[in-house]
């Protein structure tokens, strides 16, 4: 276990570390400077500051000192959005309502989808359950956007139920995004608990409960639900991802001073620096989500051999 | 009991003698794997529902832009925004022309002076949003299908090698696969979109830049799994060349999971063009695809609803009928496999 884990978090590193260099190569190599509106400055100004952001240097040592501050969780400075604040500082200060909605919606979404997993299996083929899969089906087609702008339009522009935008409004404001990021926990795991519950129903220790006599709630509570929802462990590292692709246009649509409305703004005003130390802060979020699941299954369920990792 | 049995007149039974041709001869046609997984997928109504739909639209996305009678770019700026209008149909109260204006419904080809019918109305700058709306289609549907079968040939090539020849190679080529596959590919899509000139073939580089290693590693696991087999182990016996094992031996049984796993690829590939799109790094007017229109939509939505909701029922239904044909592909090619 041990050594699975530090071969895991090598692995880690190396890849944050290669997402580092890439994403500061690529700074170097997008056309225009960094430095706003440089044509119009004269050399001297230009020279004044680029020295304050470390720009004259040569490329080794800016790359070196870029590397080492990583290392300290320093993200850089964004040069034109925010005239010199902390990159860290604007991703932290925005950190709150994207965890809020993140964290609504995972709970929201799953909750509802291991019920609506857990209700198709027990009523496998009949209309109950045909009709929780097709739920499933439109929850994994139907984009976050689209899904996001059809709540918008039906609940706070035509029946003002919620506030339409913006982040005003406390917890009210954080609903109708927390329900459009659940939309693809809840499919991912009614599909995921359905296809367990109805594996577990099958085996042979249910027909056991069975024939010692135990109820129906008794066997599908006690003895399948527990069983199928171990492996649901495995699908939170992709309903992450999902979560957090999502809530690049969620907050986008619902004007929330989130993370991701910020990288979206930050994307189309070109502040690379925003965008590269986001990207790595994504990057460190998922890469970390993932390992703490591989090792989470590794340790509840005992019968993964870990020496592969997970198939 | 015995004597009943004697009692049974001699001649009420008869020695049926089964020639030796007889007993080998196959009465039913033999079935073939495909033919025996097309018996499965006809089986499935969502399967076969959702194939006509998507068949449907895409002829619609090549007819469409055909029979609309306005160009997909024309701007006629005196008829933008109208909402969407198709004869015999308007007499349903539906797609009748009329929208709100300041709080009232009217009918605005009327109020507009506008002769002529857009069946699914305008947009802000008078486009023909039928024309729009097949034309992004078939943008969007070509950006999936190639994404897609890069993502097939790379994986299929990288895995079989990788599967095939094993030890040292294959050790290498699974380290850097680990290393990629650790890259959240949200991340790895934004961060080459930025680096190219936004357009059609961006888009595609950077969902194919990582989204191989998916279908490598099945195909590897699959080759893995076949290339030890006896029928393999006879083959190379017989004297078979490798490429000879690979093509005529093991691609067979792979091709199923391949067909599978593409099924999976192109929904997400057509998902990834729409939201990088919709968040402002897909493609550039006046090129436009469901998620540049949807975007445009969308900014329009408290007014003029349609604009976003035909191509969001389009990009809906396209996403819905390939999750559907793909859980049916791999119920039929697969079915130990359901997942």
């Amino acid at each position: 276990m041990a050594r699975y884990i530090g071969k895991r978090l090598i692995y880690m590193l190396i890849t944050l570390a290669l997402i580092a260099t890439f994403t500061f190569f690529l700074m170097k190599i997008l056309p225009g400077s960094p430095v706003a509106s440089a044509d119009k400055l004269s050399p001297e100004q230009r020279a004044i500051v680029e020295a304050r952001y470390g720009l004259d240097k040569p490329l080794p040592v800016q790359y070196f000192d870029y590397m080492f501050g990583l290392a300290q969780g320093d993200l850089g400075i964004s040069i034109n959005q925010f005239k010199g604040a902390n990159v860290t500082d604007v991703i932290q200060s925005r950190m709150g309502p994207s965890a809020q909605i993140g964290f609504q919606g995972m709970l929201l979404g799953t909750f509802l989808g291991i019920l609506l997993g857990m209700i198709a299996a027990l009523r496998q083929n009949t209309w109950v359950d045909y009709s929780s899969t097709l739920v499933a089906i439109i929850g994994i087609s139907i984009p976050s956007f689209v899904f996001a702008s059809m709540l918008q339009y039906f609940f706070a522009l035509k029946l003002e139920w919620f506030p339409v935008a913006l982040w005003k409004d406390g917890f009210m404001s954080s609903v109708l995004p927390s329900i459009a990021l659940a939309m693809f926990p809840l499919a991912t795991a009614a599909r995921f608990i359905r296809t367990e519950m109805i594996e577990v129903l099958g085996s042979d220790y249910i027909t056991l409960a069975r024939a010692k006599g135990a109820s129906g709630t008794e066997i599908a509570f006690k003895h399948a639900f527990r069983n199928a929802l171990i492996p649901l462990i495995t699908v939170l590292g992709p309903m992450a991802v999902g979560i957090l692709t999502g809530s690049l246009v969620v907050e986008q649509i619902f004007a929330i001073p989130g993370i991701g409305e910020q990288f979206v703004k930050s994307i189309m005003v070109n502040d690379f620096s925003i965008i590269m130390g986001t990207t790595i802060f994504f990057s460190v979020f998922l890469i970390v989500v993932i390992l703490i699941v591989d090792i989470l299954y590794g340790i509840i369920d005992p019968r993964i051999r870990l020496s592969g990792g997970k198939s | 009991m015995t004597q009943n049995l004697e009692k049974l007149p001699k001649g009420s039974f008869e020695r049926i003698t089964v020639s030796p041709e007889q007993a080998e001869r196959i009465s039913k046609p033999s079935v073939s794997f495909w033919q025996d997984a097309w018996y499965r997928l006809r089986k499935n109504k969502g399967a076969i529902v959702s194939l006509v739909l998507f068949a449907l639209i895409v002829i619609m996305s090549f007819l469409g832009p055909a029979i609309s009678p306005y160009e997909p770019n024309a701007q006629t700026i005196t008829h933008a925004n109208l909402p969407p209008k198709i004869p015999v149909i308007e007499n349903l109260g539906v797609f009748d022309g009329v929208g709100t204006l300041g709080g009232k419904e009217v009918d605005l080809y009327e109020l507009k002076k506008v002769e002529v019918n857009y069946w699914f109305g305008t947009d802000g700058l008078g486009r023909d949003m039928f024309s729009r709306v097949w034309k992004g289609t078939q943008v969007s549907l070509f950006i999936a299908f190639v994404a897609a079968a890069i993502d097939m040939i790379i994986g299929v090539i990288y895995g079989g090698i990788s599967g095939y020849f094993g030890g040292r190679v294959d050790d290498i080529m699974q380290r850097i696969v680990e290393i990629l596959t650790g890259i959240p590919n949200l991340v790895v899509v934004i961060l080459f979109i930025l680096i190219m000139d936004p357009g059609i073939l961006a888009i595609i580089i950077a969902l194919t830049i990582t989204g191989w290693t998916g279908m490598s590693r099945v195909v590897r696991g699959q080759v893995l799994k076949y290339k030890s087999q006896e029928f393999v182990l006879a083959a190379r016996t017989l004297g078979a060349s490798d490429s000879r094992i690979i093509w005529k031996h093991l691609m067979p049984n792979v091709l199923g999971i391949i067909i599978i796993n593409t099924m999976f690829t192109i929904p997400s590939a057509i998902f990834f063009e729409a939201f990088l799109s919709f968040i402002g790094l897909g493609l550039q007017a006046p090129d436009a695809s469901l998620g540049t229109l949807i975007n445009d939509g969308y900014k329009l939505i408290q007014y003029q609803p349609h604009i976003l909701a035909i191509p969001a029922i389009v990009l809906s239904l396209i996403m819905i009928a390939f999750n559907l044909i793909g859980d049916g592909l791999r119920d039929a090619l697969d079915p130990k496999m359901k997942d």
